[in-house]
């Protein structure tokens, strides 16, 4: 079965060799995992989240386990848009799939400032814009939770990014995820990527003290899926330019849910904790489901939700 | 063919050691063997029961103490839910694990070599001590609450002298402090090697004489880990680099778990 997607995007369309892609710090740079599987058999991957100079991260401890997920605050932690280009990036095969770039900034300067320099930058296929982050000069209010901020730092990327496809991950700690994903589609994103984690919090009763140093951190794995699902069909149903599902997918059937949710891709995170084989057997394993399931294309199974007529 | 990294093993057989009750707290753990060539203790696996299902998301890190053709065996005592749920393993069960990962203790033959485990921190120290060629550069501490028999002490008293503390009221602390200072002094002195593996305030301790006594040393982190392989970043430490001096986190699945004691910064 051929598995070959294509985003068809406002300004860039991105060829994916299968829609299984690896979620934003959850692969490290790739390397971390080719012991486990051939990197190159993925569609795609995206990297550690990029900032324009290193950041050292939070302190710790930084992740907690909790009942079917997990609460991260790593605080993006990362060498820098430099040392990645130069040392990195090297190292990936990026000529045989799809090298994603997750970018963070703290403001809108910034985003712009890294953009243009990934831009010119031919072994990058294309730019996912982290907007669940605080705008330093606003007072810490989150990139992703207003539409107006939203839609700024997209027409920002996009600028400075002429040549590559913008991928903008949203953010689900918000009251309308439909909004925000109006707006950076009218602000010339060529895909949407949700969810990024849920907002959490883990407590030691016996300590009495939060068990992240950073006291809240981001819920992720197998215990958001639902959240995702319904994310990724709300925006699915709202905009046009295509939707990469992200959020708990642990396996296979996983995957077909969210395509009928509407995804044409997916971002597989967590799931690679649990097994480091996990994108890799669902990569080789999705062809066999989709015959069992009489699937012939995806493209056909896309946002094929059955609802009763009202 | 190229060794699997990431195997999916049958559990031998799981044996509780010591006496605890009815519910026991300590285990050796027997699994079918991976097929790896070569391993160096101090060196961990990831370990994930195929029960733990999607409830319990991260596989646990155990040290290796054997591994040969037949079988792999870690020891592990009950903590929370995953060692709760890993000791209700059946023969027959399956598991999913992943390694060899991490770095493992510096061995160097001729050196006098001072082995402090506190606990668990035990585990590592099997197989360290049956695959150092010259076991009489070997000396041994190992501080300990539960009754000795609970911990797998008997492979290695066979091939050193090992001198236990057990730790039952308060003072006993205070006798493993002074032990674990004199310990280092002399082994700074000789110009040695300390190896400690432990929990946290144990380390920290054995930290702070290395420090003093400018012993040379190694030691073994325990950090929370959800991957093994360096990806997640949440299992580092603070480290600081020799030669630039600067500070930074590294991972101690992959970087370590074992560190030189002159690297780190232990906050
Ligand atoms: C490199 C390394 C080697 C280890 N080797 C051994 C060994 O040989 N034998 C042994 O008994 N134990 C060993 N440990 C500690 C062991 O991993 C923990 O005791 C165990 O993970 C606790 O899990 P739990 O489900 O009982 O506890 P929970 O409290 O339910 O665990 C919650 C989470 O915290 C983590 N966690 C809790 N306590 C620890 C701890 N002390 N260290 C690391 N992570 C912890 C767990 O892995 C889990 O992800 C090792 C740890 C590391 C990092
Ligand atoms: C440890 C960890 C680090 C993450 N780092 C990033 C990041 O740097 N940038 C980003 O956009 N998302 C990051 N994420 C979010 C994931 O990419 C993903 O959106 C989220 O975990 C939900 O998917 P999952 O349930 O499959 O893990 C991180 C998640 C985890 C668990
Ligand atoms: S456990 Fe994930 S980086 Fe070490």
């Amino acid at each position: 079965m051929d598995l070959h997607v294509t985003l068809h995007g406002q300004r860039h369309s991105l060829e994916l060799k299968n829609p299984v892609l690896t979620a934003s710090g959850t692969f490290g740079y790739g390397a971390e995992f080719s012991a486990y599987g051939n990197l190159s058999s993925l569609g795609g991957f995206i990297v550690k989240g990029l900032s324009l100079e290193p950041r050292q991260g939070n302190r710790t401890p930084r992740i907690v386990e909790t009942t079917a997920g997990m609460l991260n605050a790593v605080g993006l932690q990362n060498d820098g848009a430099e040392y990645f280009l130069s040392k990195t990036l090297p190292r990936l095969p990026w000529q045989h799939t799809a090298v994603i770039a997750n970018i963070y900034a703290a403001s809108v300067e910034e985003f712009a400032s890294l953009a243009a320099r990934l831009d010119t930058d031919v072994r990058i296929s294309a730019l996912e814009v982290n907007i669940s982050c605080p705008n330093v000069k606003c007072g810490g209010v989150l990139f992703g939770q207003d539409p107006d901020l939203a839609a700024e730092v997209t027409r920002a990327v996009c600028e400075h990014a002429p040549h590559k496809h913008v991928m903008v991950k949203l953010s689900p700690n918000v009251t309308d995820i439909k909004a925000i994903a109006r707006a950076v589609e009218a602000a010339g994103a060529d895909s949407i990527s949700c969810i990024n984690t849920l907002q959490g919090m883990s407590i030691d009763y016996r300590t009495r003290r939060p068990r992240l140093a950073n006291i809240i951190g981001g819920l992720s794995g197998p215990a958001i899926k639902p959240v995702a699902l319904r994310c990724v069909w709300q925006v699915a149903s709202s905009v046009k330019i295509p939707v990469i599902g992200v959020g708990g997918i642990c396996c296979c059937e996983d995957i077909l849910e969210f395509i009928i949710a509407g995804a044409s891709a997916v971002e597989i995170g967590t799931a690679n904790f649990m097994d480091p084989r996990a994108s890799f057997s669902m990569v080789q394993d999705l062809p066999r489901l989709c015959e069992e399931c009489g699937i012939t294309s995806l493209q056909e199974l896309r946002g094929s939700l059955k609802l009763d007529e009202v | 063919m190229k060794a699997e990294r990431c195997v999916e093993l049958t559990v031998l057989d799981l044996v509780p050691f010591g006496q605890t009750g009815s519910q026991p707290l300590f285990y050796a753990l027997r699994l079918s063997s991976p097929d790896w060539q070569q391993w160096a203790p101090g060196q961990f696996v990831m370990v994930r029961p195929f029960s733990f299902g999607l409830e319990i998301p991260w596989a646990r890190p155990l040290g290796i103490c054997h591994l040969d053709e037949r079988h792999l065996i870690c020891f592990f005592q009950v903590l929370g839910r995953g060692t709760r749920r890993l000791a209700q393993a059946k023969s027959g069960d399956k598991v999913l694990v992943w390694g060899p990962l991490g770095n493992g203790f510096a061995m160097e033959e001729n050196t006098p070599t001072l082995l402090l485990a506190g606990g668990m921190g035990i585990a590592p120290f099997v197989g360290y001590v049956h695959r150092h060629p010259q076991p009489w550069n070997l000396t041994m501490l190992f501080g300990h609450r539960p009754p000795l028999d609970c911990y797998p002490v008997d492979s290695i008293n066979e091939r050193i002298t090992m001198d236990t503390l057990r730790e039952t009221i308060p003072g006993d602390l205070d006798n493993l402090i002074f032990s674990l200072e004199e310990r280092i002094k002399d082994n700074a002195e000789q110009n040695g090697l300390v190896l400690a593996c432990g929990p946290m305030p144990f380390l920290r301790t054995v930290h702070g004489f290395v420090v003093k006594y400018k012993a040379r040393a190694q030691l073994s982190l325990e950090n929370r880990m959800a991957c093994g392989v360096g990806a997640c970043l949440g299992c580092v430490t603070k480290v600081r680099s020799n030669s630039s001096k600067e500070e930074g986190y590294q991972q101690v699945c992959t970087r370590g778990p074992v560190f030189w004691a002159s690297d780190l910064v232990l906050e």
